[in-house]
């Protein structure tokens, strides 16, 4: 076990998996500016800086990933993603579909997202949910150090193109992280408290304010699980259910706004498959349909927060259990 | 498999671009007599594909575009496969998942198809990144219209492409039409050509109704491509003879434009200099006629008695 924070277990994946397949490359706007020991192991033919253009980035990489390459690519700020719908959406998600399954495309998209920085609206937007709905694509947002190095690896070993979120918050923070070839398989949520009267779920830095939340519950005595998702597509509908099934309760918590968002999927999955196991309604905490603002006390508040959570928690134990039929 | 065309022999080129108008012709036929999925054409274009296509070699990559059954056809795809993905048969190029719009066949190296205008100019680079990458030969070309130069794309791939030196061979077929927009009316210059100068890339704009001419210069092209693996911009000035799709509405159409261009046809052009010069009589040319109609013919009836996808093909092809 080492200590590290996300952006290194990012260097440390991305190094380990371009020693491992000559067919993995990097290129985005700074990379080989910022990951000069990547640039060192690996030369400028496989770092490459672009210039400021996200369309063709993600484009290049799109027509790279289905010629034979594992390109990954780094559009710093998700709001940026905006200028490379088109190659993402339309071309790597969809060409495989369209071409009767000629081609494949394997590669990662990588972009920062969630408050922390004060970087405003155009810099920090939490639009994981609209790759979740586009179909061909995955998506990844993890929240821990190891998580972050463990995913990478399995997204760039994936054949199709996957979206690689990182949670601003959680860049610096440090974590353990398992030395050597770790892989964390996409579509597995992980249990991070196990508990038995409500379900928190989560995804990236909210998944640490669920747990000081169910720190909080536990000293009240209730017993909260909390269920980091990690992949937010394919969603591991199996150990969400059978969390709920076992609980009967759920509050869903995310940084991103709350109409059509992730949790808003997790809520009718839950109403559709685990009806019969509710003792009470399905909560979702999360930001306002707002853009982000910059201040750093108004970007904070735009988070949910512990304190919120715990009380959604307990009034859901408050709401009295249906009458058995 | 179908092998990949490529003669050079102007009779070989007559023909192509004949299959290319038969094929075309059948399509609007098939509207003509009813109901039919929507088609872009490019009647009147043919010599730019088919003489750009006769330029290239096997291990060539073709991108192309919503008007792309000329390049398909000239790079020697099956029409009873291109029109069975028309009519959305389960014996298309791409079980019948494109239609019309996407075709791509990865045996003749027509890959990656987008008809979001501009789409392929987007992926062109990376096709030409792997292909430099993984060290294999041969250039990448890239089909597009004066309409996707419009796009901001254009200027990003372009730069790209010569910034990181990749073979691409960027062929602009300026058809003087941008869907239901007349170029004319949508950039102020004649030209795309000379906008690869700010590039530093080379170019040239060739009469795109000569099929020996666009075959001598994308020749030239592809050989300086492949020499000094940086990109090369070639333009081919046509003319786009119908409405932007099918059925046709020509109430947007400029008679005095499609007068002038009338002569310049380039199956016209090409059988006028072929008679002149003895090499074809008209028994010849119909002989060639019924031959390619015959071709058609039957691709249409292999389309049309193929089936539909299985409804467990809804979902499938969506992740590797």
């Amino acid at each position: 076990m080492t200590q590290m924070n996300a952006f290194e277990a990012i260097g440390h994946a991305l190094a380990e998996e371009m020693a491992r397949d000559p067919r993995v490359l990097l290129f985005g706007e700074g990379v080989a500016t910022k990951q000069k020991q990547l640039l060192e192991a690996f030369g400028p033919a496989r770092v490459r800086n672009t210039p400021l253009a996200e369309g063709i980035i993600a484009g290049t990489a799109a027509g790279a990933a289905a010629s034979g390459l594992r390109p990954v690519v780094d559009l710093l700020f998700s709001p940026f993603l905006c200028f490379a719908m088109d190659e993402i959406v339309n071309s790597a998600g969809k060409l495989r579909y369209i071409s009767g399954g000629q081609f494949e495309f394997p590669m990662v998209v990588m972009a920062l997202t969630g408050g922390g920085w004060t970087v405003g609206a155009q810099h920090n937007h939490n639009l994981e949910a609209w790759f979740v709905h586009a179909p061909g694509l995955k998506v990844v947002m993890p929240s821990t150090p190891s998580d972050f190095k463990g995913l990478l690896k399995a997204a760039i070993r994936d054949d199709n193109p996957v979206l690689f979120f990182t949670d601003i918050g959680l860049t610096f923070a440090p974590g353990e992280v398992e030395e050597g070839d770790e892989i964390v398989p996409l579509g597995q949520a992980a249990v991070r408290r196990e508990g038995t009267d409500v379900t928190l779920i989560s995804y990236a830095k909210t998944v640490h304010t669920c747990l000081q939340a169910a720190e909080s519950l536990a000293e009240q005595g209730v017993s909260a699980e909390v269920l980091d998702l990690r992949t937010l597509k394919p969603l591991d509908e199996a150990t969400i259910l059978a969390s709920v099934r076992r609980t009967g309760r759920l509050v869903v918590v995310h940084e991103a706004s709350r109409l059509c968002g992730v949790g808003a999927e997790i809520a009718a999955l839950v109403s559709e498959k685990a009806f019969d196991a509710l003792k009470a309604p399905v909560v979702r905490l999360t930001g306002p349909d707002a853009p982000v603002p910059s201040s750093y006390p108004l970007e904070q508040a735009f988070i949910p927060q512990a304190d919120a959570i715990a009380a959604a928690a307990l009034r859901l134990m408050q709401t009295p259990e249906p009458v058995p039929a | 498999m179908t092998p990949i065309s490529q003669d050079p022999n102007p009779l070989a080129l007559l023909e192509r671009m004949m299959l290319v108008r038969a094929y075309e012709r059948k399509l609007i036929g098939f509207h003509e007599a009813g109901q039919f999925p929507n088609v872009c054409t490019s009647v009147g274009q043919e010599a730019a594909g088919v003489g750009v296509v006769a330029a290239l070699r096997p291990e060539d990559r073709i991108l192309t575009n919503h008007r792309s059954a000329g390049h398909l056809l000239a790079r020697g795809a099956d029409p009873g496969r291109m029109l069975a993905e028309v009519m959305g048969r389960a014996t298309g190029y791409c079980k019948g998942k494109s239609g019309t719009l996407h075709i791509s066949a990865k045996e003749l190296g027509v890959v990656l198809t987008s008809t979001i205008v501009g789409g392929e100019l987007s992926l062109a680079p990376g096709v030409a990144l792997a292909k430099a990458q993984l060290g294999e030969p041969g250039i990448v070309v890239c089909f597009f219209g004066d309409g996707a130069a419009c796009e901001g794309i254009f200027h990003e791939s372009l730069n790209l492409a010569s910034v990181w030196n990749l073979p691409v061979l960027y062929v602009c077929e300026n058809n003087q039409w941008q869907a239901y927009v007349r170029r004319k009316e949508a950039m102020l210059a004649e030209r795309i050509a000379p906008w690869a100068a700010s590039y530093g890339m080379e170019s040239r704009t060739v009469d795109g109704n000569d099929v020996e001419a666009v075959l001598e210069a994308a020749a030239a092209a592809a050989a300086q491509v492949r020499e000094t693996g940086r990109p090369y911009l070639l333009e081919t000035w046509t003319y786009r003879q119908r409405s932007h799709m099918e059925p046709h509405d020509p109430s947007y159409l400029v008679p005095e434009e499609l007068a002038a261009w009338a002569p310049k046809d380039p199956i016209l052009r090409l059988t006028t200099k072929l008679k002149a010069a003895g090499l074809v009589d008209d028994a010849a040319l119909e002989a060639l006629e019924a031959r390619v109609a015959g071709v058609i013919d039957d691709a249409a009836a292999f389309a049309q008695a193929s089936p539909f996808p299985d409804f467990s093909e809804l979902a499938t092809d969506v992740y590797a």
